[in-house]
């Protein structure tokens, strides 16, 4: 039998927090047992707990961490394709691959995520609208499932369960092992542009311009400038720099020390006054520069140089509100921006980019538009303001993203998500006894509360 | 001093958390790995995770300690093939079993001193031949703080390592002569299926950690570690306490 432990558990953004038993097994055999005679109230795979809210959570239910499992198979360096288990962290993948040249396709702003996470949210990146989703540097793996055991899919072999695996939250089987084709670089650093914009109009008229002459383009939005500064921000835009830009060798010097945050921030540090002042100093820092050096850590990752940084939003945790909105019906990212304003909530980060088309994943979250990423510290009336994005969202026939949801209700997910009849029906070939299953799936209504 | 090639490492149980740890600590020195479980599917994928991440060659050999009449076909066909290449051996076997039902229970009891202490001295009799021959390396052996006084909790897994400590000390006192290191491991508890889950563990330390000071250990020439360094200490007062204050405690 494999032993559990009963631990109060959240996701990134600490809330909310829930009591779930916890089963990590060492070995395949461990976890093929614990799907073939699973716990009351079901399971759910979990890898660095870095989805925001409720997806690898289960309230009075059982939750497999994937940690022990995290072995690298097969490399071949003629196609960059690698194959390893679900729990391999992708940190673990740039540790081992970039001092040969390779780096991950498609990376999310932290790199403390698992392989099987990864497939399980269809991670996307800087470079969506030019690669698309991680689906699209996934050969195909393999899934243990309820009912018909061990799995392998592929475009070729169950494609309509690999492509609803891919952005099924975890939902459809535990990811065994995975084949990614990686990307070759020349060094461990980039190139990139940095250009302010004075409004939202700005940011979005540049990237409509010249985004597709970058590999990788995103930007930040400061959220509490209103008026006519409404969405001013700075375009970081650039590409892995070629090996002939860097002096000395191409791969050295990556940071090996990280800092962290040792407590709980009290709730009162992230208001409008330090946040604004904040967002003042980094829009006057970024000025208008071509082609700079910067440390490939520093361009993907700058958060994850600081341990724990979620604890900077206080006790009561973090929610974070990404969205998807169409190009058309464009003033949705202004009804937003100027919500988030007049409510003073905005946070450090709000992010925005411009997705390529939608991928193949069923339940995937990118569709062709511009995304917009806030984070908000949870306090009192902010459940109503969620809803009033979500709105927001839905008029303008958009989604939010699951990965990082903590809030949205089932109506709002099934409108937002059409396509869940069709996942629906793959799950139940493959889990009709609906053993996998997540606070957040009973939540949004993807399998039975 | 000139630099020295890393010889082959024996890694025995090497699919547990701690054993796998040391492997890769050993990998990330340029050391070639032969890993011995009783899962060979499972000790393979270990080893190709460690060739690939430290480009290290290393292999993985099946063997379940418990059964006895294999040790020595099994530890003479890995000795004929590495020969004076393999420096060195960890043998982190290891079975806490059912304290409870170990109480009254005389199977359950011997599966846990075949395990933690006749499989060991039967794989370090074979290995301590082939070191004392060859005139150096090392055998690293993982015992347990458990060892070091008995508890009503776990005292059969407890007298298991207590007498594994005590061969590995005289072990260590025969092959000084030929210029081998005998290294034991006292771990306190650490986060691995073990102790995964347990109740009545503390101060549980990550199994690279621990991995870390045995790697050290074995370059630095101890002969006794506590891991982490603070069960040194604790263990001296533990031991410390009067037999007959000790009975009345509830450990």
């Amino acid at each position: 039998m494999i032993p559990s432990s009963v631990q109060r558990l959240s996701g990134w953004g600490r809330h909310p927090v829930q009591s779930c038993r916890v089963y990590r097994p060492e070995k395949v055999a461990e976890l093929r047992e614990l799907l073939g005679s699973p716990p009351e109230g079901g399971l759910v795979s979990r890898g660095l707990g870095r989805a925001y809210g409720d997806a690898a959570l289960n309230a009075r239910g059982g939750v497999v961490s994937h940690l022990r499992l995290n072995r690298m198979l097969a490399f071949d360096p003629a196609t960059g394709v690698l194959e390893c288990e679900g729990g391999v962290s992708f940190a673990e993948i740039v540790d081992a691959f970039l001092p040969r040249g390779w780096f991950l396709p498609v990376t999310p702003g932290t790199r403390e995520v698992t392989v099987g996470g990864a497939v399980a949210c269809d991670v996307h990146g800087k470079n969506h609208h030019r690669d698309g989703t991680l689906a699209r540097f996934v050969e195909g793996f393999r899934l243990l499932t309820p009912a018909r055991g061990a799995v392998d899919c592929s475009r070729a072999a169950d494609a309509e369960l690999f492509r609803a695996t891919l952005g099924g939250m975890g939902l459809t089987g535990a990811v065994l092992r995975a084949r990614l084709r990686l990307l070759p670089v020349e060094s461990a650093w980039m190139t990139v542009d940095y250009s302010r914009t004075a409004d939202l109009d700005g940011a979005l008229e540049r990237f409509a311009a010249d985004d597709a002459g970058y590999r990788y383009s995103v930007a930040w939005i400061d959220c509490l400038a209103r008026g006519r500064s409404l969405g001013r921000g700075v375009l970081m835009r650039g590409d892995h720099a070629p090996a002939a830009r860097v002096r000395g060798e191409p791969f050295a010097g990556r940071p090996a020390a990280r800092a962290r945050v040792p407590l709980d921030a009290p709730s009162a540090l992230l208001n409008r006054l330090t946040v604004g002042a904040f967002n003042r100093l980094y829009h006057a820092l970024h000025r208008d520069r071509a082609g700079v050096l910067v440390p490939i850590d520093r361009f993907f990752y700058p958060l994850d140089g600081v341990r724990d940084w979620n604890r900077l939003y206080g006790r009561r945790g973090l929610v974070q509100h990404q969205s998807v909105v169409p190009f058309v019906r464009g003033d949705a990212l202004a009804r937003m921006l100027e919500r988030v304003a007049a409510a003073g909530r905005g946070s450090f980060l709000a992010v925005l980019k411009r997705f390529g088309p939608a991928g193949e994943g069923v339940l995937s979250f990118p569709a062709e538009g511009h995304t917009l990423a806030l984070d908000f510290p949870v306090a009192a009336g902010l459940a109503e303001l969620l809803r009033e994005l979500d709105r927001i969202v839905l008029d303008a026939g958009g989604r939010v993203y699951l990965a990082k949801d903590a809030s949205l209700n089932a109506a709002t997910f099934a409108a937002m998500y059409p396509a869940a009849g069709r996942f629906r029906a793959v799950k139940a070939e493959v889990d009709p006894e609906g053993v996998l299953s997540s606070s957040l799936a009973r939540r949004v209504g993807l399998v039975d509360a | 001093m000139p630099e020295r090639v890393p010889g082959t490492v024996l890694v025995v149980g090497a699919t547990s958390a701690l054993a796998r740890a040391v492997a890769a600590e050993l990998a990330r020195g340029g050391h070639p790995l032969v890993l011995v479980a009783r899962d060979g599917a499972e000790a393979g994928a270990v080893a190709t995770d460690l060739a690939l991440r430290h480009g290290v060659p290393a292999r993985a050999v099946e063997l379940d300690v418990l059964d006895f009449d294999a040790h020595s076909r099994v530890i003479a066909a890995v000795l004929r093939e590495e020969g004076e290449a393999l420096e060195g051996a960890v043998v982190a076997v290891g079975y806490l079993g059912d304290a409870e039902r170990a109480r009254g229970d005389f199977a359950e009891a011997r599966r846990i001193l075949d395990t933690n202490f006749t499989a060991c001295v039967s794989l370090l009799t074979l290995l301590a031949e082939h070191f004392e021959r060859r005139r150096g390396g090392f055998l690293c052996v993982v015992s347990s703080v458990a060892g070091e006084r008995g508890r009503q909790s776990n005292y059969v897994y407890g007298a298991a390592k207590g007498g594994l400590t005590v061969f590995l000390q005289g072990l260590r006192n025969r092959l000084f002569h030929a210029g081998v290191r005998v290294v034991t491991v006292n771990p306190g508890f650490v986060d691995t299926r073990m102790t995964f889950g347990r109740e009545g563990t503390f101060l549980v330390a990550s199994p690279e950690r621990v991995a870390r000071g045995m790697v050290r250990a074995i370059r630095g020439g101890r002969d006794v570690v506590y891991l982490p360094g603070f069960w040194g200490p604790l263990m001296l007062a533990i031991r410390a306490i009067p037999e007959r204050v000790f009975k009345r405690m509830r450990l």
